[in-house]
Formats: C-alpha cells, structure tokens, sequence
C-alpha cells in the first residue's frame, strides 16, 4: 500500500483565514461572471467554500508546478462549473487574478467549459455531464495498481448522477475498492430546468452509493471544517471509494440568486445587478454594515 | 510486400484481422510498460484474452460498459498509460462516441479504440453487430487517426504504430477469416499508402479485408487488357494525398472499396481530395445507405456488392467516365 498523506488539523486560524477567503474568491468570481457577460452564477457560488478548502488546505499541489508529479488529481466533471475553479485557482496563483476577465472570452486559456489543453492545472476537459467520474477512476485505479500516493478527487453536480455513466464508473470503483478516490457531490438540488427531485428523483442517494459499495460522508458544504474533515476522514477509509454528499445552497452567499434555478445559468447581467450581488456578499446578506 | 501466391486464394492462410491486434498486444505488453488494455465483456473475441494471460496486472475487466470504458481508459491515459479499450466496433465507438470525443480527442489522450467486428462479413448475427458507420464516426474526430488493416498481417503492425503515435486513435477489424496476403516484413506507416499493383488504366483503392478483392479484381481487369492500380489506403487518417493524387493524375479514375457505409467513409474521403485538387470519375463500392443483415460472410459480401466481380464492374463503368 502506498503511503497515507495525511491532511493537517485545521487551526481556529486557519479556518478563519479559509473563510475570508472563499468570501472573496466569491467576490471576484461574480466580477469575472458580469465581465464575460455568460456563464452560470448558481453552482460556482454554491461550489465556493469546498473549492476553498480543496486548494487551501486539502490537495497536495503546487500552482508553480501544475504538473508536479505526485500532486493529488482534482478532476472537475461539472464543467460549467468552472469560473469557481478558475477563481480558486487564481487566488492559489496558478495564473494571475487579471486574467479573470478574460473568461470565455476569443483567445482566453479560461475557455467557457475547462480545457486541459488550454491552461495547465485543470487535469482534465469536461462539460458533457458524466465524463469526470469515471476518468477519476481510471486515474484512481492506475495509482491504485502501481502504489503511487496521490488521491484522486471528483468534483460533481447532482444533476449528472441522473447520468448512467455515473452509475459504470460507480460499479467499477466500488468493485476495484478505489479507496484511493473521492467523490464530493454538490448536492444543491437544482438543474437546469428545475428541482432534480422533480426532474428525476435521485433520492435515497445515500442508499444508492452505499449500494454500490461506497463509503457515505454528508456534509454542510459551506462549513469548511466539515468538508476538512470529511477529506481527511475519506483519504484513510480503507477498501472502499468514498463520495461526500456536500450539501449546498446554489448560489449562496447572494440572496436574490439563493435556491433559484433561474440563476443555473446566467451571471450577473449588468454593473447594477454586480453590485447588490458584492453587496449582499460583503454584508452577509443585509445583515452586517460593511465596505462597497 | 505481397506474399508470392497471392492470386491462389486456395493456398493462403486465412485469419481474422483481430489476431493480428491479439498477438501484437502480447507483443507491445513485454516492451512496453504502460499498455493497458480494457475489455468490454469481449475478451476473447476481441483476441485480448493472451494479453489478459500475459500481463494480469495491466488487463482491465469493465463489463458491459462502453461509455466508461472510453472514459476510464482516458482516465488512465491522464496518468500517464496508453490504454487500449477493446469491444466491437457497434459499440465502441458506437456507443461512447462522446466520451471518445471529449476525454480522447480533446483531451488528446493516449486512448487507442478497437473496434472488432465491423462490416456485414461478421455474418449471422446480422445488422445489430455489424458496424458499418465506424468509419465516418471516427473520421470526422479531430486530433484521431482512423486505420483499417487489410490482414492480420497489417493488423499487427497497425496496432504496434498505434501505441507509438501520439493521441487517441481507432483500429478497426473483421470478425471472419480472411486472406493473409501481405507479408510480415511489408512496411506499414501511419499516413502513407502503399501502391501494390502498377497501372495506368484505373485505380482501386481499398481498405480492410476487401482490398484483397480489389486485387483479385485487379488480375481479372488485367487479363481483359486495363493496366490497374491497386492502393493500400488503410491510413484513412491522416490519408496520404500524395500517393492518391499521383493515381488519380496518373489513371484518370477511381474506384473505392471498403466494407462500411459509402457515406462519410474512406471512398468519401479520396472523393473530398479528388473533387478539391484533380476531379476524376470515381465509384465508391460500400454499404448503400443500408443496414446488414444475417447469413454466411460470403452470402452477404456478395449480395451487399463488396466482392471482386462488382468491382470489376465499377473499374468498367467508371473507365467509360473517362474523357
């Protein structure tokens, strides 16, 4: 067996640090969304604080060196998804925040859906719902086999669990006992034309994984130490891939965009619209003074 | 090049193309480290099965799943391995075309797709299993490399230069014994055609197993005096538009033969570079915009127009095109 890379207790400090973090990787994901004019708002915000917490303390990396040989893999399979990725990595400094607003933009390494090819760091190329995970478990099973020491993590919506790609990379981890790899679902029950529960039920989705021979980790997706906690919980289940069921409230931190699956899609459409987002963000909601 | 005998069908061995891949699996896992190979629940009929003996360690089980096959085979290309997903052709790529288009050819990964199976000689298991639209599926991929090896012969060095080249790239074999009738010395390269019989009169250029009726055509052609070309086109991406050009230049027609849907296939690729640069009548022998059906390989060759006579019959009407 290769050997357990433990992920460091997190300090009060530290956890204070991560969260006036994910508050600005929140403000400048917004920035970045109104300046390219397209783009989806919900999932990125929702996204914020497990992003935070993946590259700010979980993942062994290094932004100087994306291609570092024994990183941990972050594969992103909910491509549109990625502006909170694309900050994240900006704020880790990967590249420089400038380059923000150059996203979806002719010429720009932050292509409307993640590109490997195009900007180094991201691991892989997705959008078409369902790709990630099972890329995750080819990765997963070949540090598996050849005892490297890397784990290998997923970054998936709910929406594309009603993929049945999902459910053949699902049968393949739990029968190759992929311990080497979790999955973190944004459990924030919204898709493009509304509810999940209503589109096509996912629910008993614990029942469901652990079905499949996964080990079952639920969180509040916005608490930085539960999701700390519940990577450093799953790197040492041994003999079974784990999946965290991170639950998430899409667009969070903007409280006109909170729950409402009409903001899946779009970003902010003007300056206007921009600054009572920032100032929702800024004044948690109305509900302490703060700075523009 | 070709093997001496050649126009004695009787005294050639006859081998299914995906022994070729088989046996040069064997061969690649021993030098090379990084082969992986995945099978779809078709292990030995896609002839992995001595490569699954050989190297346990680097053998894949996934199931019936083809849609994670060609994605958990990128996902082991991301780190680093070439990954080589075996199942029939109507599945692979019929069925994962997308993941085959996102995770190996945007990603521009090491994933090689073979596809046994193809064409209606897979016979009585009729139109279900026999994939006729491969071809145009993945010739029109960017970043792929489309081979169709004529014998089991090129098949096995089709399949080493696959490993060898960069990015993902599609295999494509028969289920029915066929003629070996190239030697193993024969140079293969991705991206060159080889011209196997001289002429001047017309051109026939095949691809897979059916080229072996384009050289029976060819000697039947010859005996009624028209000096004909034959082209190995099994490079059907990237083509070697060189060597088609100079035939067309040289011949004035064309006429092409592949065991697949004459849309969007090979013949429709010589025709795309033809009607660009140097516009000759051409026939392009294929499946007519029609499914296969059950009954022996030979009864469905036959029927289907993909057999020696019916070229020869195009190689006359398309002479008569001429200028």
């Amino acid at each position: 067996m290769p050997p357990v890379r433990d992920i460091k207790q997190l300090s009060e400090k530290k956890l204070f640090a991560l969260e006036k973090r994910a508050r600005d990787i929140r403000v400048d994901l917004l920035t970045m969304l109104e300046a390219a004019g397209s783009g989806h708002s919900a999932g990125p915000l929702g996204l914020a604080d497990i992003f935070t917490a993946l590259y700010f303390h979980v993942l062994v990396h290094n932004p100087k060196k994306p291609n570092m040989k024994d990183r941990d893999r972050l594969i992103l399979s909910c491509g549109h998804t990625v502006p909170i990725r694309y900050t994240a990595m900006a704020h880790a400094g990967y590249f420089p925040k400038s380059e923000l607003a150059t996203l979806r933009q002719f010429g720009s390494r932050l292509q409307g859906h993640p590109e490997m090819t195009h900007l180094p760091g991201l691991e892989s190329t997705s959008g078409p719902l369902g790709d990630g995970s099972p890329q995750a478990a080819g990765l997963a099973y070949i540090a598996k086999q050849e005892k490297l020491p890397w784990h290998t993590y997923c970054v998936m919506s709910d929406g594309e669990l009603q993929a049945g790609i999902t459910w053949e990379a699902a049968l393949f981890a739990g029968r190759n006992t992929l311990h080497n790899m979790t999955w973190i679902i944004d459990r924030n029950n919204i898709q493009i034309d509304g509810y999940t529960e209503d589109i096509m039920p996912l629910e008993p989705l614990v029942d469901k994984f652990e079905a499949f021979n996964f080990h079952v980790i639920e969180v509040d997706g916005h608490n930085i130490r539960e999701i700390v906690d519940a990577c450093a919980y799953a790197q040492s289940i041994y003999e079974q891939p784990c999946v965290i069921i991170a639950h998430t409230t899409p667009g969070k931190g903007v409280d006109f965009m909170e729950f409402e699956p009409i903001w899946h899609g779009k970003p902010p459409k003007d300056k206007a619209e921009l600054k009572r987002a920032l100032t929702a963000l800024r004044t948690l909601n109305g509900k302490i003074k703060a700075g523009e | 090049m070709l093997i001496r005998s050649w126009k004695n069908k009787n005294t050639l061995k006859h081998v299914p193309t995906r022994n070729g891949y088989g046996d040069a699996l064997v061969e690649l896992g021993k030098t090379n480290k990084n082969v992986y190979v995945l099978s779809a629940d078709l292990t030995d009929s896609t002839r992995v099965q001595a490569f699954k003996d050989a190297y346990p360690d680097r053998f894949v089980q996934m199931g019936v799943s083809e849609q994670s096959l060609a994605a958990i085979g990128a996902g082991m290309a991301l780190a680093g391995k070439t990954a080589f997903i075996s199942s029939y052709a109507a599945f692979s790529p019929g069925r994962n075309w997308e993941q085959i288009r996102t995770t190996g050819c945007l990603q521009k990964m090491n994933l090689k797709i073979a596809g046994a199976h193809a064409g209606v000689s897979v016979g009585p298991d009729g139109a279900t299993h026999q994939m006729t639209e491969d071809i145009a599926l993945m010739r029109v991929l960017p970043e792929m490399t489309v081979l169709v090896p004529c014998d089991a012969n090129e098949t096995h060095k089709a399949t080493i230069a696959a490993a060898k080249k960069k990015g993902p790239v599609y295999l494509r074999f028969a289920r029915a014994k066929s003629p070996v009738f190239t030697t193993p010395s024969a140079k293969f390269e991705i991206g060159k055609a080889q011209v196997l019989l001289k002429g001047s009169d017309v051109a026939l250029i095949g691809c897979g197993p059916i080229l072996y009726e384009c050289m029976l055509a060819a000697d039947q052609l010859s005996k009624l005096g028209i000096k004909t070309q034959v082209i190995n086109n099994a490079s059907v991406k990237p083509m070697d538009e060189k060597t088609i050009l100079a035939a067309a230049k040289e011949c004035g027609c064309v006429v092409t033969a592949e065991e697949a849907q004459a849309a969007g296939g090979m013949g429709s690729a010589v025709a795309e570079l033809l009607s660009e640069e140097f516009p000759v009548p051409i026939e392009r022998i294929g499946l007519q915009d029609e499914f296969g059906q059950s009954g022996t390989p030979q009864e469905l060759l036959e029927h289907y127009k993909l057999t020696a006579p019916w070229i020869v019959k195009a190689a006359q009407r398309v002479i008569k095109k001429k200028r």
